[in-house]
């Protein structure tokens, strides 16, 4: 059987509790700047990986393992992720499906780069 | 007597390590090079400054998964005596040998200066040449030393006495301007619930000879060295 390929998007975000220096200095910035509107900024870490999986739920349970062991630091952040089937891998790929909780379908763009 | 110093590709401080056992302390020492997948023959353990595997990820986070570590973890876990400092406490909090985590300076700058640090608990085998509240000087160099816990952890090591140093003022005052990274508690080095893991951020290796500035180090140096070692001066 061959398995399919997922593309995977991690977040990796500093715990509630613990203080984000980077964050507070970019909220004051945006306040500078007049968006009064600004209450919290949190500055975070995005990863995409690509995966082969048997099976969509193998593909999470992998995920979930790898922001486990080495992803993030469960001590001080806090994670979550996307998957959704590889641009690549089908010639005509579904609509991506976020599994995340409370996380819209990315659109496609890259990771990097500006 | 011989000491083992764990070398990580981007490991910096190593060589330092090993002038002060060698030149300095007068007993053994090796590096140890991260793809080793044992430790015996050694007696003590040291993880040395730097940034290992690029610090990539965060710090210590890929390091901790070297070859070498499990064997590291086996002989702490045996009661071996290991001291990680600035990186090396960085990696042994990343392998769940020490509690808690460092973080980003809340400066978000780089700091390489000395520091006064207090000696809250004398009593572990890294410690027996120091007096409770003494105040000793060391540098440190690092951008991520922000020590973090949470309070439940806290106040298990507090209650424990694993909190071993603290930064302070020359005259051992706790204050935030004598905390160069924000760490809670003011804590800048720790022991694990056994007593035989110790990390701190300074760096005792370079306050090992007067020339250098200062021989403070020396202190917690001589105890790895299982005093044998002859005072410096």
């Amino acid at each position: 059987m061959v398995g399919s390929v997922f593309e995977a998007r991690v977040y990796v975000t500093l715990k509630q509790g613990v203080l984000d220096p980077q964050g507070d200095t970019v909220r004051s910035a945006l306040e500078a700047l007049g968006f009064a509107g600004v209450g919290d900024v949190r500055i975070g870490k995005f990863m995409v990986l690509t995966l082969n999986g048997a099976s969509r739920a193998e593909a999470e349970a992998q995920v979930h393992a790898m922001c486990r062991q080495l992803l993030a630091n469960p001590v001080i952040e806090d994670y979550r992720f996307d998957l959704a089937d590889a641009p690549a891998s089908s010639p005509s790929p579904p609509p991506g499906e976020g599994t995340g909780e409370g996380v819209r379908p990315a659109p496609k763009m890259r990771a990097g780069g500006t | 007597m011989k000491i083992g110093v764990l070398v990580f590709p981007g490991s910096w401080s190593h060589d330092d390590f090993l002038w002060v056992f060698r030149e300095v302390l007068r007993v053994a020492a090796e590096p140890v090079w991260h793809k080793e997948t044992s430790v015996s023959g050694f007696d003590a353990l040291v993880l040395p400054g730097g940034f290992a595997h690029g610090d990539y990820l965060r710090a210590g986070a890929i390091a901790r998964f070297s070859p070498v570590m499990p064997a590291v973890r086996r002989f702490a876990e045996g009661g071996g005596p290991v001291l990680g400092s600035c990186n090396g406490f960085q990696i042994l909090c990343e392998a769940g040998l020490l509690p808690g985590a460092l973080l980003r300076n809340d400066s978000l700058q780089y700091r390489c200066q000395w520091v006064q640090l207090r000696v809250d608990n004398p009593d572990t085998p890294f410690t027996p040449g120091a007096g409770r509240g003494q105040v000793l000087a060391m540098p440190i160099s690092h951008g991520e030393g922000r020590y973090f816990a949470d309070p439940a952890t806290l106040r298990r090591m507090n209650d424990r006495g694993q909190i071993v140093l603290r930064y302070c003022t020359p005259d051992g005052r706790l204050t935030n301007a004598a905390n160069p990274n924000g760490s809670l508690g003011h804590i800048a080095g720790i022991v694990s619930e056994g007593g035989n893991v110790f990390g701190l951020m300074p760096h005792p290796e370079r306050a090992g000879e007067p020339a250098v500035g200062g021989t403070d180090g020396l202190l917690l140096l001589r105890a790895l060295a299982g005093g044998l070692a002859a005072p410096a001066r």
